[in-house]
């Protein structure tokens, strides 16, 4: 009964929360963020060993802790799995969710949500195990599919083999780390996932090389951190802590050399780190909210870079997230 | 007005009223407030959802659904699914249970033991724990498809559960299961044909033996009667996994095993419990009149016993449909993951689709226990 217990409980959450005056106001008197994440999830969420949290979502969580609070540590991570995140954010339980969920129409209408910004381009794959011999997603007629439950990906594998006139059978479980098990116990042919995932997770496999994820990309999948309807200070902030960040790397400026760009006569690095202007005002923070959000966190680069870049075990290009000026989409509306 | 406070049949009635108000009330603001914090976050509510298309696959239908089906749909896939490892987890953990419970008080020192050692262990490990373990010893034990066992003819085994071939529906078919029904019908009504013959003559009617008959001649008779022409599908493997045949997913085996080992040792020990409370003085008695072994265990034991087996039975049965809910952590596609799950996720209604999950299990709890409560009158002492 715990998973129904759970969600009873998240529904029950509903019923009681009562009106606040801000999520701001909220957040500055509990004195931290109440962050959703997977946790699980290598590259965007996962807890090392010692309890440190790690990955682009946990930046994206520390980077409004900044905003907010000035304090990248002053976050409270709660992990959250599929099914209970958005009830948890439409609760009141948490302040914002990161948890690589992919914005949509419904979630962002009828759910009473707001998706501030997409910090990371991806589309769902395919990974399949190398000996079976499939080079294309046209050619797995028949197979069964393990995924998880409570996700975009359980409908556009419908919607992809229907498309395809390809018979499947699906095994959706509750939580990822169950999807991997299984898959690796051979109960399905391919794991199918956000493409950005399945390279973390088959780095959770026992053989990582007996698999391949197959070259098609079925689906867009933007992940972005969501907030509450009805709330449009909190809705700007996170926006623009997230936008902070790429502009952060348009213009140059990085972690490590934040300090000596303050001194800086380029007019837009100007009012990006608070020198010039009211951008920190005109949220109701400090001038200076970018200028730490990059010195304690780091630009958008510096961030993808250190979390699931080429030099991490994911091993990930830039390719749809790079810079607009380089190929990419990540672009960030003028700090002006 | 202080006069009719001391009544105490006055002051009784006027609590149990303030009580009633206070609840009302508490109902009525807690009810009020969800809408208005609904409707000022912007969430949708009602019940349209579930005319809406649910769009993902589930692997195992008992009734028709696609991917253009509805959530409503969903929702009777889920039910339905839940009814079946329900009435096939009670069904198999009563059999076993009584069995085990039975060997519990055998004499044998070494069946004994080992009985009590296996409802000691299975009782007192969580449920969702055992669902895991052996869900993944099957998909880690069996091989893949293509090197699956061959149990014999037509019969395969692998981690993707178990094939079957399945009998096409054609007349012979048709006739053998309708002929099995008959003789069900039939011996219900030869057993309460010979119960009232030996109350009125006290001559016993060898009902056993002729029911055994019944079940076995009667479908062969509509067997050879019907053209004597089984057609099966058989499971061929056909790609990556087998295709045609009927197919029993491992999800659904290492379910249902784990909720019968779990749910039968508690059986087991309502069954010992309830043949432990007979006195020893009525066996002694049965042996006094000359009634052999066997007639004491029929005739005076067992009746007695299964009056106080019934309910603790009741419960487990009640425990058993609710824990079958924790099929979520392994994909078995009933209620709580379909609908409770996927469909809550895809439209987003947490109240609605908890509050219908929640009355669906309520509803299941109370059929059964009003069924149960009915046969357990129906065994009660009628005394004269």
């Amino acid at each position: 009964m715990t998973k129904l217990a759970k969600l009873s409980l998240a529904a029950i959450a509903l019923i009681g929360m009562s009106a606040t005056a801000g999520t701001l106001e909220d957040v500055k008197k509990q004195g931290f963020v109440k962050c959703g994440i997977d946790g699980g999830l290598p590259g965007f969420s996962e807890i090392l060993s010692g309890g440190v949290y790690k990955g682009m979502d946990v930046d994206g969580c520390r980077a409004v802790a900044v905003a907010a609070l000035g304090d990248a540590s002053k976050v409270k991570y709660i992990s959250l799995n599929a099914k209970e995140r958005l009830a948890a954010l439409q609760s009141g339980e948490i302040d914002i969710l990161v948890r690589n969920t992919t914005w949509t129409e419904t979630r962002d209408t009828s759910l009473g949500l707001n998706f501030a910004a997409v910090n990371y381009y991806d589309g769902q794959g395919f990974m399949i195990r190398k000996d079976l011999g499939a080079k294309s997603a046209l050619e797995l007629d028949g197979a069964s599919v393990c995924l998880q439950t409570g996700t975009t990906t359980e409908m556009n594998v419908a919607d992809y083999f229907r498309a395809n006139n390809m018979k499947y059978k699906t095994v959706a479980y509750d939580t990822n780390d169950q999807v991997v098990q299984s898959y690796d116990n051979g109960r399905c042919d391919i794991l199918t996932s956000d493409a950005s995932q399945l390279y973390g997770l088959r780095t959770k496999l026992k053989d990582p090389k007996a698999h391949i994820v197959l070259p098609e990309i079925i689906s867009k999948e933007p992940l972005g951190p969501v907030v509450r309807q009805g709330d449009d200070a909190w809705f700007n902030i996170v926006k623009w802590s997230f936008n902070a960040m790429v502009a952060a790397e348009e213009a140059g400026i990085t972690s490590a050399n934040a300090d000596s760009m303050l001194k800086s006569t380029n007019p837009t690095v100007k009012r990006i780190l608070g020198v010039e202007g009211k951008m920190g005002a005109n949220l109701g923070l400090s001038a200076d909210f970018a200028y730490q959000i990059i010195k304690q966190v780091g630009n958008y680069g510096e961030v993808f870079e250190r979390n699931v870049g080429t030099s991490t075990p994911l091993n990930i290009e830039r390719g749809l997230n790079a810079l607009w000026t380089k190929g990419g989409l990540q672009y960030s509306p003028p700090f002006r | 007005m202080m006069r009719a406070l001391r009544n105490q049949k006055v002051r009784g009635i006027l609590f149990q009223l303030l009580t009633v108000i206070g609840l009302v009330a508490f109902l009525w603001y807690i009810g009020s407030n969800t809408i208005s914090n609904i409707e000022q976050r912007g969430i949708r509510t009602g019940f349209d959802f579930l005319t809406g298309t649910a769009g993902f696959g589930i692997d195992e239908t008992p009734i028709v659904y696609n991917e253009t089906s509805t959530h409503g749909r969903v929702f009777l896939v889920g039910l339905a699914n839940t009814l079946i490892i329900g009435f096939v987890g009670i069904l198999l953990s009563t059999i076993f249970g009584l069995f085990i419970g039975v060997l519990r008080l055998s004499n044998n020192w070494l069946i004994k033991k080992l009985a009590a050692a296996y409802i000691d262990i299975f009782r007192n490990i969580p449920v969702l724990l055992q669902i895991l373990f052996w869900y993944n010893i099957f998909v880690k034990t069996f091989p893949s498809p293509r090197q699956s066992i061959e149990i014999f003819a037509g019969v395969f085994i692998s981690n993707r559960g178990l094939y079957m071939p399945q009998p096409s529906l054609n007349a012979t078919t048709i006739s053998v299961i309708v002929s099995i029904f008959i003789a069900i019908i039939g011996i219900i009504f030869l057993n309460k044909w010979a119960n009232k013959q030996k109350e009125n003559t006290g001559k016993d009617f060898p009902v056993f033996l002729i029911s055994i008959g019944t079940i076995i001649t009667l479908p062969i008779i509509a067997y050879f009667m019907s053209g004597a022409n089984f057609a099966f599908d058989y499971p061929v493997l056909k790609g990556f996994n087998f295709r045609g045949g009927k197919t029993i997913s491992p999800e659904f085996l290492a379910l249902t095993f784990a909720l019968v080992i779990y749910t039968a040792t508690f059986i087991a020990e309502a069954v010992r419990s309830g043949i432990e409370a007979v006195s020893k003085g009525q066996k002694e008695a049965a042996a006094s009149i000359g009634l052999t072994e066997y007639q004491a265990l029929k005739f005076v034991v067992l009746p007695q016993a299964i009056r106080i087996a019934i309910p603790p039975t009741i419960n487990q049965y009640l425990n058993l449909i609710k824990n079958s809910s924790l099929a979520a952590a392994i994909g078995y596609p009933e209620i709580v993951t379909v609908f409770a799950g996927t469909s809550l996720n895809q439209v987003g209604q947490a109240i609605e689709i908890i509050a219908m999950t929640m009355l669906v299990y309520l509803t299941i709890s109370l059929v059964v226990s009003a069924i149960l409560n009915w046969f357990n009158h129906k065994m009660k002492i009628k005394e004269r």
